[in-house]
């Protein structure tokens, strides 16, 4: 009887029906605007696919892949030029001596507060005006190039934002691991080195990425003083066909471009703080 | 002729056009920065929606707009716009060029960087704000977008403001690209009387300490602001 009375129960339960999804008002909007979006891009695919030119492709392929080498190799070696100048302009924003703390702070404001095509404009047109005096001192080669302004300009700006990321990751470092170290009688540099970095460098990563991401995009600029990146060869292409797909397949390297470099970082921030997941 | 008289209003001095310059510059920002704005509020509100597709919706717009460069985005507004209008008007039996402003096309493509970023600062000041406030809107009868206007967004402004100012500063220096469109800004300015006059180092050096004391003078109206936000707000 006990066993009928289990049977019978097990039959008798029913499972309460899924909860209806309604056609609210925000799921309506909500699918309104992924259908726009939808459209937008297969319309922009289906544009490219019908303005499929062969000769198109052929001509300005190979150009847009020098642009894009152009472009990393103009970011990656500014951002790591930009890196060893943060180093002494960090230290000056932290240390006491007031003359190397005014002279960092206000290189500091220089770069951050004026527009990044200005300084470019600056460094290429504006010190040409001083040619004669340098070409007795022999660095007119460096300045008569488009491609060397560029890279200046850029470092020094990478520079600045970076001292201030280096800066706010080491203080962000409790005074007290400092102590902890001296307490121990390990020297300052090694204390900086071995205890101080491996934890700052942590709290970088993710500006350090978005500064990375930042200059790419900033990179753009040097089209406007006659360097072939990327944007050089999109306007080139685009002066010369009037076709706007050059400016679309602009716009899919640099999204590609952005969206690899960002899911690198995920990637490095999950590793480097492993030991950090309870 | 001394650099004093070329940057002054005299005969000869490029100070009036410099002037305009800043007139337009200070003009797209402070134009761009309300649609900015609202439209980065409505962002930040689709991304943190129960509903998926709003959440997709919203998330393709920030990959989009904070992918691109400034300046790709800006050409592709301006020349896009002018060939989606162009087809337009074909299709309508209108037939001629047609320009488009490129004060507008500098306003949309600003707006839409800046709103997309505004979205993500939009988006972690709403986390700061404990889900009790609207269930104390709701408890008193407001409706949802009563609550929203009068209990979560006085105390949204104050927990984003920090972040909505670093986004000025950006925008203000943002809109210097504006002059490779031809719209005539301090920088475009600057660049056409260095071309004459062959002073391009004074002049660019101008353009930039002109940016250097707008970004004071807004951190100056910023932190005015702030004062009163948190004059009138709770201690925590």
């Amino acid at each position: 009887m006990t066993e009928s009375f289990l049977n019978a129960r097990t039959t008798a339960v029913t499972r309460p029906p899924a909860p209806v999804k309604r056609w609210t008002k925000t799921r309506i909007i909500g699918h309104v605007l992924v259908a726009f979006w939808a459209a937008l891009i297969i319309g922009l695919l289906l544009d490219l696919y019908s303005a499929w030119d062969i000769v198109l492709i052929q001509t300005y392929g190979p150009k847009y892949w020098q642009g894009l080498v152009t472009t990393l190799t103009l970011v990656f070696s500014s951002i790591i030029f930009g890196a060893i100048l943060s180093i002494p302009v960090a230290y000056g924003r932290m240390t006491k001596n007031k003359i190397a703390s005014a002279v960092a702070y206000a290189y500091v404001y220089f770069f951050r507060g004026t527009p990044l095509i200005a300084q470019v404009f600056l460094m290429y047109y504006g010190v040409s005006e001083f040619r004669s005096f340098l070409e007795t001192i022999g660095l007119w080669w460096f300045f008569r190039e488009a491609w060397y302004c560029g890279f200046l300009a850029f470092a020094l700006n990478t520079a600045a934002y970076q001292a201030e990321i280096l800066r706010g990751a080491i203080q962000s470092v409790p005074l007290g691991q400092w102590e902890g170290a001296a307490s121990l009688g390990v020297s300052k540099f090694v204390t900086f080195r071995k205890v101080i970095l491996p934890q700052a460098l942590i709290v970088a990563l993710r500006p350090y990425g978005n500064e990375v991401i930042l200059m790419i995009k900033g990179s753009a600029i040097v089209a406007l003083i006659t360097v072939y990146d990327i944007m050089g060869y999109t306007k080139l292409a685009y002066s010369r066909t009037f076709d706007f797909q050059a400016y679309l397949w602009a716009a899919i390297i640099y999204l590609l471009l952005v969206e690899v470099l960002r899911h690198i970082w995920d990637w490095m921030e999950r590793r480097i703080t492993r030991h950090l997941i309870r | 002729m001394g650099s004093i008289a070329l940057l002054g209003f005299g005969e000869g001095g490029w100070g009036l056009s410099i002037a305009s310059g800043i007139l337009v510059t200070v003009t797209l920002a402070l134009a761009t920065l309300p649609i900015g704005l609202l439209i980065g509020f409505f962002v930040a509100l689709g991304k943190q929606a129960e509903e998926p597709s709003i959440r997709l919706a919203a998330n393709m717009y920030t990959t989009i707009f904070r992918g691109l460069p400034e300046l790709l985005t800006l050409f592709l507004v301006y020349f896009g716009a002018q060939i989606g209008i162009q087809k337009l008007g074909a299709l309508l039996g209108f037939s001629g060029t047609i320009e488009i402003n490129s004060f507008l096309a500098g306003m949309f493509a600003m707006g839409a960087v800046f709103s997309s970023y505004a979205s993500e600062v939009f988006l972690s000041a709403f986390r700061a704000i404990p889900r009790g406030q609207y269930e104390g809107g709701y408890a008193i009868g407001l409706s949802y977008g009563q609550t929203m206007w009068k209990v979560v967004l006085p105390q949204l402004i104050r927990v984003a403001l920090p972040g909505l100012s670093n986004l000025w500063m950006i925008l203000l220096k943002d809109t210097a690209l504006v002059s490779a469109i031809g719209l005539a800004d301090i920088l475009r300015q600057t660049g056409v009387a260095a071309r004459v006059t062959k002073h391009a180092f004074l002049f660019y050096g101008t353009a930039c300490l002109i940016y250097l004391v707008l970004a004071i003078l807004s951190s100056f109206v910023i932190n005015a602001i702030e004062r009163r936000t948190t004059a009138s707000g709770v201690r925590r």
